[in-house]
């Protein structure tokens, strides 16, 4: 398979007038989605790497789009800080570049926010080898178009991401979880809903099928043990506090819940929307954030059967067509247009999947 | 049939103005030494409406802009001479608010201000807070990705807009996200907030509602320089709390606020205020270590609310500073520029010296959470020259900005106003990519002619625009 290298901007720009079709790939975390079609040239970022500035007084850091998450967050982590919208597959190798390509977040997405909620500016290499900015390296900014939000999940389809900043917070002091065991999916269903409508603060709100809910709160060590008991005063049931809260949680955003399945899906969901999943043919599985995002392994049965309910889905491992449905034309068309004209990059329509 | 006949077929006479008295109201908005004259308004009550006056005004080559309740700062509302303008305020019902779901499909003319007031019974707001809430619409908010004071800890309006149906300049009607948080494929309704209009009308619009906080605890600190204030900002930052606000105000403002409001703020040279919120246990531990990391701040004096309203009361001199400004002199432009925080302190001083340089008043009062400034520049326009002046100070105060490593707009948008100073902090390819994308959806140029990009409608040079 044709392959090339680029380890800096130049040279990213270089290989984009080069290659009339070119597949980015940071680390490969998520082979549906790097791994190159037929025609296509891999381009591997993941020499460009590093962190360019990081001011932990300003909230702020700026680093290259090949950089592996596992060195942003030891970073981080050396300051205080962290990254609110919890990213999947650190452990496994996943960069940043390839993080908001697949625009994934994790299960502390539920108290602050996903990746989009965070990503404050990029630069990137277009589809004609121009580099182009937008957004800005502060918490706050409203000038010019937001090209940064359009790469969150855009499976690097308007050009290839060489830097990005993002804004991080404070880590919380201390976690605790609380998992609580149902008697039936409605039952956990009803608990949850009724915590997403209180403001309890929650780190992590999910659902484990068939009937476990798992709750983690994050704050003072002092105030910690209180909001907990208050919590099983509102549900009503003791639980369980787990032992080993941070392990824990490290398994659940590396997704090693799915380890086992052959094809890895990402399906944003809702609360209404668990009953009707639940229905399908998926394997190992869990809700994060209150019900708004489902990571679910399955077999190809199962893919087809979401595909045949219309439920819209990423897949990050083990199948062709990742992307369901394409984005909408009128809007999306023009701005591949406009960005990437000679359609270098991935996300084609083919019969009504995004082809990948 | 010519382009105001086709109006009156698709317009009851009460809802297109056409005659000159009824046009006068829409030559402006908040930035009012701008005006323009456009040929006529139409006032739509449903999305259909709109798509039609939309692909009217594609069939007829004429520019069209979109207005909620014009109070944008920037001239983003300022209507394309011989224009249309479709003025969105009756499209105002908030068609469904699922509390379950945490959401709300609004029309773009419901004012920010009344979601919140609706969701209410439910435990939920909506949480982006610009001062303008009770007056301005959501359309202009996402067309503007406003801000407030919250925004450090909760973003501006793009996260918290889940879904937007869009009519593009080209009369196509699209729907860009979903009903939840999440999405798969490119954030094209996270791309469409902030692009000032430029790229179609938003005709529905989901929201995304969260639980209201259960607790606050609100303190004002009062100090002897607008430095250690900013000081003080550092430092709580650096203790590792989040706010919900951080407000700062300057004595001018603090003078203004008195007089207008009496809000019985101290007349010092800086007045902090911070807000913790959230769970009452967990406020209870954050608002300990506040209170030492103000003690140590070195604040002359402390106040902290007792009662709810206490706090409003703290807030009141705050939230009336800007039209209290107002009162000390006859006119006055606001900039809001944004500085990366731990330069704040510089970024004032500076203004302070561009102030006595330029001898024109200039009052502060910010978002000192994220280094978003809002300097208001006063001036007389009755005196000969003195806009002129003003305004070149007020550039003087963005390219500051932009020099620090911020940017010219935190939230107000770059409209008319700014847009002479895009290239302060953009690269002429950074440019030339958001001309493209704006060519690509609308190739006449019709959709606010005029603003954000600093070529757009002069010609087909754009090469040697940007040169
Ligand atoms: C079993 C296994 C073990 C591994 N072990 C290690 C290890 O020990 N050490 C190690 O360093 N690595 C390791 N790796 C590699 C590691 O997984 C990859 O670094 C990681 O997968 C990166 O994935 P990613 O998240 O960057 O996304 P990718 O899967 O690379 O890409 C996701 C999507 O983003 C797009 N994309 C990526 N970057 C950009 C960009 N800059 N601009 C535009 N689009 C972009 C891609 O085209 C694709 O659509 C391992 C991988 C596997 C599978
Ligand atoms: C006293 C005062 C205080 C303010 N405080 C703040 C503040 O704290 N934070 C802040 O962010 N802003 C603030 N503003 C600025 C202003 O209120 C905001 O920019 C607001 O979002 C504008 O809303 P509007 O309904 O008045 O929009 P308008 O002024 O009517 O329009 C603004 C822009 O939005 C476009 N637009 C309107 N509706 C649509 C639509 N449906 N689809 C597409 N484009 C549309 C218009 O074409 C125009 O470009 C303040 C203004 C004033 C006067």
């Amino acid at each position: 398979m044709p392959e090339v290298r680029a380890n800096s901007l130049e040279e990213a720009q270089e290989a984009v007038r080069t290659y009339p079709r070119l597949r980015p790939k940071g680390g490969g975390s998520k082979p549906a989605l790097s791994t190159p079609k037929d025609g296509e040239t891999l381009l591997d970022l993941s020499g460009l790497r590093g962190i360019l500035e990081y001011a932990p007084e300003e909230f702020v850091f700026t680093a290259y789009a090949g950089t592996p998450l596992k060195e942003i967050e030891e970073t981080l982590r050396a300051h205080g800080q962290y990254l609110p919208f919890h990213p999947p597959l650190v452990e496994q190798g996943a960069t940043l570049g390839g993080t908001v390509a697949a625009g994934l977040s994790g299960p502390m997405r539920e108290r602050f926010g996903g990746l989009r909620d965070f990503i404050l500016g990029v630069r990137f290499v277009d589809g004609e080898g121009r580099v182009v900015r937008g957004g800005g390296k502060v918490v706050k900014n409203a000038a010019g178009f937001p090209f940064h939000r359009l790469m969150v999940g855009s499976l690097g389809a308007f050009g290839v991401m060489v830097e990005l900043s993002f804004k991080v917070f404070p880590s919380p002091r201390a976690t605790q979880t609380l998992r609580l065991t149902y008697g039936s999916l409605a039952e956990a269903l009803a608990a949850m809903e009724r915590l997403r409508v209180l403001p309890l603060d929650l780190l992590a709100l999910d659902l484990i099928p068939p009937a476990t809910l798992e709750i983690r709160l994050g704050g003072f060590p002092e105030s910690l043990g209180k909001r907990l008991k208050r919590l099983q005063e509102i549900l009503q049931k003791e639980g369980e506090v787990l032992a080993e809260d941070e392990t824990h949680w490290e398994g659940v955003r590396n997704l090693r819940f799915l380890e086992e399945a052959p094809i890895w899906v990402k399906v944003p969901s809702t609360p209404a929307w668990v009953p009707k999943l639940e229905n399908l043919l998926l394997g190992p599985r869990r809700y994060l954030a209150g019900g708004e995002l489902l990571y679910a392994g399955m077999e190809a049965k199962g893919l087809a059967s979401l595909r045949q309910a219309g439920i819209p889905h990423l897949v990050l491992k083990g199948a062709e067509d990742a992307l369901f449905p394409h984005p909408p034309e009128a809007f999306f068309r023009k701005l591949k247009l406009a960005l990437d004209p000679r359609s270098r990059f991935p996300l084609e329509k083919r019969g009504g999947v995004g082809e990948l | 049939m010519g382009f105001l006949e086709e109006l009156r077929a698709l317009f009851p006479p009460g809802r297109l103005l056409t005659k000159e008295a009824e046009l006068a109201p829409y030559e402006s908005d908040a930035l009012t030494a701008y005006r323009k004259r456009p040929l006529a308004v139409v006032l739509p009550e449903r999305k259909e409406e709109v798509v039609e006056a939309v692909r009217l005004c594609r069939r007829y080559g004429v520019p069209f802009l979109a207005r909620g309740s014009g109070t944008s700062l920037s001239g983003g509302s300022l209507p394309v001479e011989g224009g249309l303008v479709i003025a969105l305020n009756r499209m105002n019902r908030i068609l469904r608010l699922d509390p379950k779901a945490r959401i709300a499909v609004v029309e773009p003319g419901v004012v920010n201000l009344e979601v919140s007031r609706q969701a209410a019974p439910f435990g939920l707001y909506y949480a982006p807070d610009p001062s303008s809430q009770p007056i301005s619409t959501i359309g202009g908010n996402v067309a503007f990705n406003s801000g407030g004071a919250h925004c450090l800890k909760y973003g501006m309006t793009a996260g918290h807009v889940l879904a937007l149906e869009v009519v593009t300049p080209e009369g196509e009607v699209v729907r860009l996200g979903g009903e939840g948080l999440e999405s798969v494929g490119p954030d094209l309704h996270g791309f469409f907030v902030g692009t000032e209009g430029l790229l179609g009308v938003a005709l529905e619009i989901t929201l995304r509602l969260l639980p209201k906080p259960e607790a606050y605890h609100t303190l004002l600190a009062a100090y002897r320089s607008l430095e250690a204030a900013g000081n003080a900002v550092s430092q709580v930052i650096r203790s590792g709390l989040l706010p919900g606000a951080m407000e700062i105000m300057d004595r001018l403002s603090i003078e203004a606020a008195e007089a207008a409001v009496k809000a019985g703020y101290p007349r010092v040279e800086a007045l902090l205020i911070v807000e913790l919120e959230g769970p009452k246990e967990e406020v209870e531990e954050e608002a300990k270590l506040l209170a030492q990391v103000i003690k140590e701040s070195g604040a002359l004096e402390v106040r902290v609310a007792q009662s709810e309203a206490e706090r409003q009361a703290i807030w009141k001199g705050r939230k009336a500073a800007f039209s209290a400004v107002g009162r000390l002199s006859p006119d006055y432009i606001v900039q809001d520029g944004v500085v990366p925080r731990s330069r704040l302190g510089e970024a004032l001083k500076e203004i302070g010296r561009l102030s006595q340089e330029y001898g024109l008043r200039v009052a502060n009062v910010f978002h000192a959470g994220d280094g978003n400034l809002h300097p208001l520049v006063l001036y007389d326009g009755k005196k000969p020259g003195e806009l002129e002046r003003a305004e070149e100070l007020a550039g003087e105060i963005l390219k500051l900005c932009v020099r620090l490593g911020g940017s010219l707009t935190g939230e107000h948008g770059i409209g008319v106003e700014k847009k002479g100073y895009m290239p302060e902090m953009f690269a002429p390819e950074d440019l030339l990519a958001m001309e493209r994308v704006k060519e690509a959806l609308d190739p006449q140029g019709l959709a606010n002619r005029g603003k954000v990009l600093p070529g757009h409608g002069q010609g087909p040079h754009l090469g040697e625009v940007y040169a």
